[in-house]
């Protein structure tokens, strides 16, 4: 029995992992969903990059569904592209899920004005995790 | 009694706002700034080459934050992808956005499609630099080619850009990689 939790992915502009965080499930993860979660997160990067040059919006809606992970894709401005894998939508549905990403890119793009942090590196700060953590509490994920 | 060191609570910097805090900075004051930012590079490097793309580089560390900065602050939810309509933002909103007012000139070369000039009469960094005989063809627009530069790259348009001082002002040349010509004309026939 596998707990509905999320994965959620900060993938740089090298195909990178940048920053990755599970949130919402409960102790039901083990290391092999880990690697599952990867897989799937790097199959569906071709498909955001086939949809983020076809729509000016930021957030592109389900991108990838396999089995029965879904893959919902937000692109920032700076080509920066997050990847949200959930089973199934979170309480606060579709929108509960823009907003997440949304303030999970205000807290990065704050991160980035950190002129020490060097962009494209994976994100080790404990401060920004615990503040994603934060923000997904809030919008009930 | 003890004298005990007040303890304040820190908010971190990730839970400041990003909204433009009032007030703007005054223009001598950026100019100086600037002065230095060329001294300093001028101190490390040997030849003139190299103090534009040392230039170039401080552009750069500038162009990757703020063009998310801009989006974030201005529109969110918005994004440019085809080639065109993000030159034209760089000319008119990003350039307002930077300097508080447009570049004048968006030209593209005639024999070279992947070539695109912008022009711009009088280059704000460039107000109170004054470069010698002896440093020949130094530009400090490199600063802005540099801003302008990892803007277009940061958003998936790979591109190198030059500064030229011409008689009709400072002129950015921006050449586009094979890519990104490839990547718009399949976007154009689909």
């Amino acid at each position: 029995m596998s707990s509905s939790g999320y994965y959620f992915v900060i993938v740089g502009h090298a195909d990178q992992v940048v920053y990755e965080i599970e949130l919402g499930g409960s102790n039901g993860q083990t290391t092999d969903n880990r690697h599952l979660n990867q897989f799937i997160a790097h199959a569906a990067l071709d498909l955001v990059d086939e949809a983020m040059w076809r729509n000016t919006t930021t957030y592109l809606k389900q991108v990838d569904k396999f089995n029965e992970w879904n893959v919902s894709a937000y692109v920032t401005a700076g080509g920066l592209r997050f990847l949200f894998l959930y089973e199934h939508l979170p309480r606060s549905g579709e929108d509960g899920l823009k907003n997440f990403l949304t303030e999970v890119y205000e807290t990065y793009v704050k991160l980035l004005l950190n002129p020490f942090y060097v962009p494209d590196k994976p994100i080790r700060s404990a401060a920004f995790d615990k503040k994603i953590q934060t923000i997904a509490r809030k919008w009930n994920l | 009694m003890s004298m005990q060191a007040p303890t304040y609570l820190r908010s971190s910097a990730l839970d400041r706002s990003l909204q433009k805090t009032r007030g703007d900075i005054n223009l001598s004051t950026f100019a100086l700034l600037f002065s230095e930012m060329v001294q300093y590079s001028q101190n490390r490097v040997d030849n003139i080459y190299d103090l534009q793309t040392k230039l170039s580089d401080l552009g750069h560390h500038v162009g990757t934050r703020i063009l998310d900065l801009y989006f974030l602050r201005v529109a969110k939810d918005k994004r440019e992808v085809r080639l065109t309509p993000m030159l034209v933002f760089i000319q008119k909103t990003f350039w307002k956005f930077l300097f508080n007012r447009e570049a004048d000139n968006l030209e593209q070369h005639a024999q070279e499609p992947n070539v695109y000039y912008i022009i711009e009469r009088e280059c704000l960094v460039n107000k109170f630099i004054s470069v010698p005989k002896d440093k020949g063809n130094l530009n400090c627009a490199a600063f802005v080619a540099g801003i302008v530069e990892s803007v277009l790259s940061t958003s998936g348009f790979k591109c190198k850009v030059l500064t030229h001082q011409g008689n009709r002002g400072t002129t950015y040349v921006i050449t586009f990689a094979q890519s990104v010509m490839d990547r718009e004309s399949r976007l154009d026939t689909k």
